[in-house]
């Protein structure tokens, strides 16, 4: 175990951003989210979360793939690289760790993603342990331990210090590279913190939520539920919620001409779009009922069938908090079933 | 874990189309071959390949030829879209973008061996069964009987004709029944959609079943045939979704637990009944 004085925090910033570029929340326009850090800017950790998550660094909004150039009626293709720069991640929570490890499962199956894949290779996760959970989180229903969350180093803060455990060999070169601004130290104090941190789950309205019951009816007894009408009346299916989500995977391949050239980009995209599964013929959901039913299908049923009973949910409750319609995961999980115990 | 962005399944190879044929007022098959001193891939019939333009997109298509025929891909390709209104306007000698093999073949090796086969096809719907026919063909001997039964709008839109007629219905032991919607002019063949025309024709009940075209042709078709007493089981049809990405990541194709670019295309009809009613 190694500590650090908050004071000095930014000295340590400074070392990791010399060698690599340093990634972390950041509070801009009123808003957190995970930015490059530069001397001068303050780690942002009185939020919760930040509002995009850090699924953001591995699979990015928009992403270069291929670019073409076009001479009469040839073509010739190369691909981006600049997946392969190395980069440090630091502030994630539990909830946000957890949700790239569902991505692993969707972009380092086989065939692996290469883009997914350099990005989560050169990257070395800093997490934090969650000292502010908020009323909207549930992350222990997903098996998520927001005080002792992976990572390759795991951070813990009390009001003076930040307490710093590698945990892999990627964390421990990091931990060497920083022995100047790192300092050995004994772990009792994170055993406070980590006990102080559970009583604070423990008090959370959502501690209990539990997908008990939620698997007793089969995939189809849920999809012709008449439940889904109810529940979905309300979407404007605005996909603010497929955005924020660390799990959500859905993406689109565009090409756009710059003018000298073409790129073909990969973007995030949206099973709440109508245009989603819309092809020459039509579309199988037209209803925004169908769309609404299949992405909650698609994290509580068809995911868990392909992955070993795993959800792709992890709880950050940040659905709930951007929601304009106040419809959220946790009302689905209610409605059939999931049991409060 | 080691990374390889060139070899990344979103990356296309470049191809050349060297032939195009009119078959149809909006129906051109498309010949595809590798640059020289290259090769594109190998792919078993019911098998799909991404076709790109840079700057107009990319889609999914049905590999229309057979495996057997080697150094070329064909791929009939109706007029509906986009992509498809510019691959049409396109000159023999252009380049495009293919990647693939995607999907999961029709079991042509191994539940077909030996059986009776019926195809039925509509419209543009002959696309990929073209492939598992001609496969057949070269491997006569692996396969018993052969009935297909092809329906379009008008004689004018029967895709492949030339070959159909030509050598398809020429040879022994297959019977190819073709009929059109409505009466028209020059043409003394049958009149009628194919659901009712299935249900007039002699084919042994236990043959497989390959059915592809429109959605609501399939269903009709399906019904009739367990009505004449064939079993779901024996049924197989290659089903079609919007996709992006070919190996079951970008969500557009999912259906239950299934992704249709990866799990599919080819489906037997007791699969698809357990399937949600989505496609």
């Amino acid at each position: 175990m190694y500590k650090i004085s908050k004071e000095k925090l930014s000295s340590l910033f400074e070392t990791i951003s010399e060698r690599t570029p340093l990634y972390m929340p950041i509070m801009k326009n009123g808003q957190s989210d995970f930015y490059l850090w530069q001397s001068g800017d303050e780690y942002c950790d009185s939020e919760l979360n930040t509002v995009r998550s850090a699924k953001d660094l591995f699979f990015p909004q928009s992403e270069n793939i291929i670019s073409f150039k076009k001479e009469d009626r040839k073509i010739t293709v190369e691909a981006n690289e600049d997946s392969f720069k190395k980069f440090v991640l630091f502030g994630v929570r539990g909830c946000d760790l957890k949700g790239i490890e569902v991505l692993d499962k969707v972009f380092l199956a086989q065939p692996v993603d290469e883009f997914y894949a350099a990005k989560r290779d050169s990257a070395v996760i800093i997490t934090a342990a969650c000292s502010r959970p908020e009323e909207t989180c549930f992350c222990r229903t997903f098996g998520v331990d927001a005080a002792a969350p992976g990572g390759d180093v795991t951070t813990w803060s009390d009001e003076t210090e930040l307490y710093w455990r590698p945990n892999t060999d990627k964390g421990e070169r990091l931990t060497q590279e920083l022995s100047g601004v790192l300092s050995e130290c004994g772990d009792e104090k994170v055993g406070e913190i980590r006990s102080a941190i559970a009583s604070k789950l423990e008090k959370l309205p959502l501690r209990d939520l539990s997908l008990e019951g939620w698997g007793e009816s089969t995939v189809e007894e849920r999809f012709d539920s008449e439940n889904w009408e109810k529940l979905s009346e309300s979407c404007l299916g605005c996909g603010a919620c497929t955005f924020v989500c660390p799990t959500c995977q859905c993406y689109d391949i565009r090409d756009y001409d710059t003018g000298h050239g073409i790129k073909r980009y990969r973007c995030w995209d949206s099973c709440m779009y109508n245009d989603f599964t819309m092809m020459a013929h039509g579309t199988p959901r037209p209803k925004q009922m169908q769309r609404f039913r299949q992405r909650f299908m698609h994290k509580l049923a068809y995911f868990p069938a392909n992955n070993g009973g795993e959800f792709s949910c992890v709880g950050c409750g940040r659905c709930i908090r951007k929601c304009p319609s106040r419809l959220n995961i946790v009302k689905v999980i209610r409605a059939f079933g999931g049991s409060e115990k | 874990m080691s990374v390889d962005i060139l070899n990344d399944k979103l990356i296309p190879k470049i191809g050349v189309v060297t032939s195009i044929r009119q078959d149809t007022p909006d129906v051109k098959t498309f010949r595809v071959v590798a640059k020289e001193g290259e090769t594109l891939f190998d792919h078993m019939p019911g098998q799909c390949a991404m076709l790109s333009v840079p700057g107009v997109g990319e889609a999914m298509f049905s590999i229309t030829s057979s495996p057997t025929e080697k150094g070329y891909k064909d791929f009939s390709i109706k007029r509906c879209g986009q992509l498809t209104d510019y691959l049409h306007q396109i000159e023999e000698g252009q380049e495009i973008g293919i990647r693939g093999p995607f999907g999961r073949p029709f079991p042509v090796d191994t539940e077909f061996k030996g059986k009776n086969l019926l195809f039925v096809a509509g419209g543009i719907g002959i696309a990929p069964l073209h492939s598992v026919i001609n496969y057949v063909r070269h491997f006569r001997n692996d396969y018993g009987k052969i009935d297909i039964l092809y329906g379009s709008r008008s004689a004018d839109d029967l895709v492949d004709y030339d070959e159909i007629v030509n050598e398809w219905s020429k040879e022994d032991g297959i019977n190819v029944y073709l009929t059109i919607d409505r009466e028209q002019e020059g043409w003394d063949g049958h009149v009628g959609f194919v659901p009712a025309y299935l249900k007039e024709l002699e084919v042994p009940k236990d043959s497989t079943v390959i059915i592809c075209g429109p959605p609501i042709m399939i269903k009709f078709v399906l019904s009739a045939l367990l009505e004449m007493g064939f079993d779901k089981t024996q049924v197989y049809t290659t089903l079609e979704l919007k996709m992006k990405c070919g190996i079951g990541k970008c969500g557009r194709c999912n259906i239950g637990s299934k992704y249709v670019c990866k799990d599919g295309p080819v489906f037997r009809f007791d699969e698809i009944d357990e399937l949600p009613d989505e496609y």
